[in-house]
């Protein structure tokens, strides 16, 4: 009874990314894509969580683990044949190995672990604004680099020719493995040793947890899904440096914060409630009905809604719109 | 200077790193004082920049006279961080750090989307106070008006902010409340009044900056002083948050150390410029976690 009590925190989030994807078969293909879309920034957002959620310790370096990632995934999968004409300065080693699908978005995993564990290493030392800061940094390196290392990658410019593999069920299924790892990791000694070290460090310290060590795995893990999501997102759409950096890195942070930060279900529920409303002002921004409403937005008007709404939502639900607790359907 | 000769330093990079330094101090200042008092890190603080530029490029666009485009300049970016205080800061006040920092991000996002939508990506050109950009030759080396006229106003500016915290009631009601405002406020201290000083000089310090920024770089678009703003930020870090004179010299270093760096390396490895700032910003907080100028370790949780 209560491993049931404990499983219904999974049975939210699951729920609403299987519902998701569902109601995402009913529409036309091209509104389709908006929930593909969102179901991606599921992923990304269900990452940033593992770390940022569990151990209250803002990080901005997360895109740069979803960028490693789609780097990865998509160096791999452009075909053979072309690979010359979209990136004529990329390595040997890499020019002449293609993979499939579940190997590239696999290798995505754990590159983005491996460049999390990395990065930790150091970085976990650091606390508060220095941390912070320090993650910041991450990002503008990984983002330098990429951009400019063409041995790696496109360089500056977009990842074409990858095959687009990330439909609706490869969103959904991504989408649900990040989902219930995060939620094997917050439910194992580990998450929960993390979470003491966020409730109260000082308490946290005296029973002998190391702060350092428990951040380390948190980031590692989190590093790993974030390459996934990276996988999954170059599979998506054509990504360059830029789709990979500060608007990504804030929208996805404004996702969590606006959800709930400390729960899963916030996660999920700040993803899709963001994307719903970004998805349909896109919509209306293109004039067209949806749902039997006809509005017709002037274009970039979009993004001040969203931008206002979030600082709203802030202001007046500070906790994010879960209050940052897990969905419970019924106490123990 | 024969060994800086070999990095490709000379007088020209010096005095351009100089500049640079002295705009990124004001901004430090700016962000460190709201800091101090509302333990908030200020993130839109560029996007106040971005607004009195774009005052400043509307003024010459309609021809208006100089000192016209600077009494607007002032005018929006004032009136701006004040209506960001009250609608936005003051309803957060006391909130986690990682609420507020996420906030002033969502308001960053939300000016630079209204500056795109209303001057659009290509921007505007600011051109009224181009003439600065002429250079003044002193002894052999030609050194532009701007970097002369920038490192001046910053040591105005740091000078008259420094007499008005040391000098008068309300400074010294400053830096009572960035100490512990708690008890700043039970001696008597006014949290409103505090605050909103700190919030008009900061502010007053952004259109500064913008004057300055809009004369080196006369083309504002939606992402003016962005970047520069993380910069800062970083600098603002590494000198130690809470104190204005570390914040300031964190500020002027990073400034400065990314104004060399850009003229000391060779063009095929400029491109890598903030790869390696931010390595070495890294580096620098993983040896002092607080702050280069900080004593003692403060926690402060994000």
């Amino acid at each position: 009874m209560r491993r049931l009590v404990g499983l219904q925190e999974l049975v939210g989030p699951a729920v609403l990314v299987v519902a998701t994807a569902l109601v995402g078969t009913l529409v036309s293909i091209s509104t389709q894509g908006y929930f593909t879309d969102a179901l991606v920034k599921v992923a990304i957002v269900v990452a940033l969580y593992v770390f940022v959620g569990n151990s209250g310790v803002l990080s901005f370096g997360h895109i740069s683990f979803v960028a490693v990632g789609a780097w990865t995934a998509g160096v791999l999968t452009v075909p053979g044949d072309v690979k010359p004409a979209i990136m004529p300065n990329l390595a040997h080693v890499l020019r002449d190995r293609t993979t499939g699908n579940l190997t590239s978005l696999a290798l995505a995993a754990v590159v983005g672990g491996i460049c999390a564990l990395v990065v930790a290493l150091p970085l976990m030392r650091l606390s508060g604004l220095a941390a912070g800061i320090a993650t910041f940094g991450v990002l503008e390196i990984t983002h330098n680099l990429l951009r400019y290392e063409e041995r790696i990658g496109p360089g500056l410019n977009a990842f074409s020719s990858v095959p687009e593999t990330t439909g609706l069920r490869q969103a959904a299924l991504g989408a649900l493995v990040v989902v219930g790892v995060a939620f094997a990791y917050g439910r194992s000694r580990f998450g929960r040793l993390l979470r003491a070290t966020r409730e109260d460090p000082a308490a946290a310290r005296a029973v002998g947890v190391s702060i350092y060590r428990q951040r380390l795995i948190a980031f590692g893990i989190s590093g790993l899904l974030a390459g996934l999501a990276g996988g999954l997102y170059v599979h998506l759409l054509p990504v360059n440096t830029e789709s990979v950096y500060l608007d990504l890195t804030f929208i996805t942070l404004a996702m969590l914060v606006v959800g709930g930060a400390t729960s899963l279900w916030g996660a999920v529920v700040g993803a899709l409630a963001v994307s719903a409303l970004d998805s349909y002002l896109a919509v209306a921004e293109n004039g067209s009905s949806f749902f039997g409403a006809h509005i017709d937005l002037p274009a970039g008007t979009r993004v001040v809604i969203v931008g206002a709404l979030m600082a709203v939502v802030l202001i007046l639900r500070p906790n994010g719109l879960t209050g940052g607790r897990e969905l419970r359907l019924w106490k123990r | 200077m024969t060994m800086l000769a070999i990095w490709n330093i000379d007088w020209q990079v010096l005095a351009d790193a100089t500049a640079l330094g002295a705009v990124y101090a004001l901004m430090a200042v700016g962000i460190g004082l709201v800091f101090g008092v509302l333990r908030l890190v200020n993130f839109a603080y560029g996007q106040l920049v971005m607004a009195g530029a774009f005052a400043l490029a509307l003024a010459s666009q309609w021809g208006w006279p100089q000192w016209a485009g600077i009494v607007l300049c002032f005018a929006v970016v004032l009136v701006l961080s004040m209506l960001m205080d009250r609608l936005v800061f003051r309803p957060l006040r006391g909130h986690s750090p990682a609420v507020m920092l996420v906030a002033t991000f969502a308001v960053a996002f939300l000016l630079q989307s209204i500056a795109l939508l209303w001057f659009g990506p290509l921007g505007k050109i600011a051109t009224s106070l181009a003439y600065l950009n002429r250079p003044v030759t002193i002894s052999h080396v030609d050194i532009r008006k701007i970097t002369i006229v920038a490192v001046l106003v910053a040591v105005l500016c740091l000078v008259a902010l420094a007499l008005l915290l040391e000098r008068t009631t309300v400074g010294l009601h400053m830096r009572a409340s960035s100490m512990d405002f708690q008890t700043a406020r039970m001696l008597g201290v006014r949290a409103n009044r505090v605050i909103g000083m700190a919030v008009l000089v900061s502010g007053a310090l952004a259109a500064v900056v913008a004057i300055m920024l809009t004369v080196q770089t006369p083309l504002v678009t939606p992402d003016f002083a962005l970047r520069d703003t993380i910069i800062v930020l970083a600098g603002v870090v590494l000198g130690g948050m809470n104190r204005p004179i570390p914040a300031t010299l964190g500020g002027f270093a990073i400034g400065f150390a990314s104004g060399l760096l850009g003229g000391a390396l060779p063009t095929n490895q400029s491109q890598y410029l903030p790869t390696f700032l931010f390595a070495a910003v890294i580096l620098v907080l993983l040896v002092r976690p607080g702050g280069v100028f900080a004593r003692g370790n403060a926690v402060e949780r994000v």
